[in-house]
């Protein structure tokens, strides 16, 4: 049963999805600079995958990917979060913050541009829940659209 | 009689929400300046300073609440694991007789 929008729409979508894909992790990286973070890119990248299943009715099995990358991103979470322990301070403290190094810039008191390169543990544990909300999202909706017979698993 | 109990319940609870609301009010009258600016205070003056983020509300959520953002990535994680367990793929118990 093949089940596929007109081939408008499906071209259409074929487009769209790189700049939502890409608008939803520039909302992850720049989480800690602007509104946004990673809840919020990872729902966007995941509508990225509801377009793909809704107008194209079908996609690859990504259903091992999935959940590998949902599990890896709680773990990483977890990790970063008992991170502060591991350096001797309180849990979920902020240890990288102004140490260094990757994400570890300082940030002007005040009205600042705004550089990428600051945030300590911030940004990082944006990262790794953007992966985990992209993953969880994704699978979730592959999994309906899979059962309920609206998507066939393309080989 | 159920009804009754109902809007008799509804209009308590809608009663108490609006003696919040009034509670919330500034000392002019106005809801543009709360009482209690302490805790509000510190997260604007400090996150910067102490967290290096420019993002107030990222630094709240990641940072100074963390404890919960880590429960709510739980419960996309259980909500996930809940969905692949009630649609997976079972035999039916006749195929497994044969």
């Amino acid at each position: 049963m093949k089940w596929k929008m007109s081939v408008i729409v499906r071209t259409v979508s074929d487009v769209m999805v790189v700049p939502i894909i890409v608008f939803g992790i520039y909302l992850i990286l720049h989480g800690h600079l602007t509104p946004g973070g990673g809840f919020q890119g990872g729902a966007v990248v995941a509508s990225a995958t509801a377009l793909l299943i809704v107008s194209n009715g079908a996609l690859k099995d990504y259903k091992g990917d999935f959940s590998t990358m949902e599990s890896a991103g709680l773990t990483f979470f977890f990790l970063l979060a008992f991170l502060g322990i591991v350096m001797g301070f309180a849990m979920f403290y902020n240890s990288l913050a102004g140490t260094g190094g990757i994400f570890g810039g300082t940030v002007m008191s005040g009205i600042n541009p705004g550089y990428i390169n600051t945030g300590g543990t911030v940004p990082l544990m944006n990262i790794v829940v953007g992966m985990e909300v992209i993953a969880a999202l994704s699978l979730i909706l592959w999994m309906m659209a899979k059962n309920s017979g609206m998507m066939e698993v393309e080989k | 009689m159920k009804k009754v109990i109902a809007m008799i319940a509804l209009l308590i609870i809608f009663a108490f929400l609006a003696g919040a609301i009034v509670e919330m009010r500034g000392e002019d009258g106005g809801f543009g300046n709360p009482v209690n600016t302490d805790m509000d205070e510190y997260f604007l003056g400090d996150s910067q300073p102490h967290n290096q983020v420019n993002n107030v509300v990222t630094a709240v959520l990641f940072d100074y609440r963390g404890l919960d953002t880590l429960g709510e990535a739980t419960i996309l994680f259980s909500a996930v694991s809940g969905v692949l367990t009630v649609l997976r793929k079972i035999k039916a118990p006749k195929e497994v007789e044969k």
